[in-house]
């Protein structure tokens, strides 16, 4: 920042004072926003936003109603990679080491036929293209191209029992030790291009991208959309699940469960 | 220009402002603080603003802001998922409160009375008449005390009516779902990563709004101005 230099020149002691006067003010009030939401009545105020949003959004969309679709030509000419670029444990290089081969997904919890799918066949169920917009919770977007089988064929294989709730996703990536996990709720489990993705940009799904299958939640933020998927578990609650938020950044860091907004 | 409270003047009182206007005012005040204090701290997450539907790291930024320091973000320490927790969920209230206040406005003659610009006070010699009286200091019509000027006007609309909406829509864009239901917010900005960039320059548009507005009630006496702010009496300048 350039500043002017006026004929009087102000001293620096005026002017640390003035930076102090005006930086008081304005840390005090600050201050009293950190200790707001330390709070726990504070807390839970500002924690009432997500629900509200969702039920407003909620109210308003059409559940089906889709993510704009975008053409070849407005596709990212890089699309970043985030989260984990490489789960790098010996399990998934053991399975990298063989394209993925041995890669199964278990559909295990409030099913009526518990299965093991393995990659071979995910891949061979009628799959879906889709071309949408990746919107990371940082502020970022990316567009990029997906291709798989919609989450709905492989929950409605299973078939869920009346108390099923939402669906969990298990993944193959260690954060400071703790396999990443997502979850969402079987209005978007069943949403027409929430897909497992196993191909991306017209080619399979990258490593740093989530190889062999990731998630596709196209109405929701980054993070919701697991990489490296291993498992899906059909719940009832997701109080059970890691610190019960339903997802590794919602219980490590606050972030929304609802990243619809 | 300062407030002189001797009781040897006596300077007429009128009424000035509505209690919708004092209580949208003071919530809009809690609500533009929180957004402004909370929108820096999340633009620190990724600062760099792109044009069109996409825009990340390998893409070309047109402006890369500076990251904000603690003393100004809502929280003090880099915290996304806070600083989101704020911002979405006084974002309800910021959005709300307006819309009821322009409901409010309309309806009880606040805006017909007040903010309708007549044709006459857009002429180029009126507004030029009226930049003169504000290099001098001059507020206020001897004639019609309680009215706002043009400038005012002006800038009033603006702001109620174009600079907050918006900051509105332009944050209902960044939604993803809000994006799949009214998929005419990616149309009418030019995608996600357009809209980004017009909220963060509409956000500096309404600091300078604050800046010039807290200035005005400075020149103008503040006592005065804040009093009447709170209490909707307002002590007529003598000049």
């Amino acid at each position: 920042m350039s500043r002017k230099t006026d004929t009087i020149r102000p001293t620096p002691l005026t002017r640390l004072t003035r930076r102090a006067v005006i930086g008081g003010i304005a840390g005090s009030a600050l201050a009293g926003c950190d200790a707001f939401q330390e709070s726990e009545a504070g807390r839970a105020i500002l924690f009432s936003g997500e629900k509200a949003h969702m039920a407003l959004q909620r109210t308003i969309m059409d559940r089906n109603a889709l993510a704009r679709e975008f053409t070849e030509a407005e596709m990212s000419p890089v699309f970043r990679a985030n989260g984990t670029r490489d789960p790098d444990t010996p399990s998934y290089n053991a399975f990298a080491a063989q394209d993925f081969a041995g890669w199964t997904v278990p559909i295990t919890g409030l099913v009526d036929r518990p299965m093991t799918l393995t990659l071979a066949e995910i891949r061979n169920m009628p799959a879906r293209t889709q071309i949408t917009r990746h919107d990371c919770v940082e502020g970022w977007s990316a567009i990029g191209k997906w291709h798989g089988p919609q989450l709905s064929l492989l929950l409605k294989a299973a078939g869920l029992k009346t108390n099923a709730r939402y669906a969990v996703f298990r993944c193959a990536d260690l954060y400071n030790g703790t396999a990443y996990y997502e979850s969402i709720d079987l209005i978007d489990a069943f949403h027409p291009q929430t897909i497992l993705a196993w191909a991306m940009n017209d080619a399979l799904l990258p490593v740093a991208n989530g190889a062999p299958l990731r998630l596709r939640v196209e109405r929701q933020l980054g993070y919701k959309h697991a990489k490296y998927v291993q498992g899906i578990e059909i719940v009832e609650s997701l109080a059970p699940i890691g610190g019960g938020k339903g997802g590794y950044w919602e219980d490590r860091t606050g972030y929304e469960w609802y990243a619809g907004i | 220009m300062a407030d002189s409270d001797s009781p040897a003047e006596s300077r007429r009182a009128i009424f000035r402002h509505r209690l919708a206007t004092r209580l949208w005012h003071w919530t809009n005040v809690l609500a533009v603080v929180v957004m402004i204090g909370s929108g820096l701290m999340i633009s620190n997450a990724h600062p760099h603003l792109y044009w069109g539907q996409f825009g990340a790291n390998f893409d070309p930024a047109w402006l890369d802001p500076p990251r904000f320091p603690g003393w100004i973000t809502i929280p003090t320490d880099y915290n996304l998922a806070m600083a989101r927790r704020w911002h979405l969920t006084f974002a309800l209230l910021f959005a709300f409160a307006l819309l009821v206040f322009m409901l409010v406005s309309l309806i009880n003659g606040h805006v017909r009375r007040d903010l309708r610009i007549r044709a006459g006070e857009v002429a180029p010699s009126h507004l030029w008449a009226d930049i003169k009286a504000h290099l001098r200091l001059r507020f206020h019509d001897p004639d019609k005390p309680d009215a706002y000027n043009i400038l005012q006007k002006l800038s009033y609309v603006a702001v109620i009516f174009v600079l907050l909406p918006l900051l509105v829509f332009t944050g209902l864009a960044l939604s993803p779902a809000m994006d799949a239901a009214w998929p005419w917010l990616l149309d009418v900005f030019g995608g996600r990563q357009s809209a980004r960039s017009i909220h963060f320059i509409a956000c500096w548009l309404l600091i300078g709004f604050i800046i010039v507005h807290l200035a005005l009630v400075l020149l103008a006496g503040p006592v005065n101005e804040i009093r009447s702010m709170i209490t909707g009496r307002w002590k007529v300048p003598h000049r």
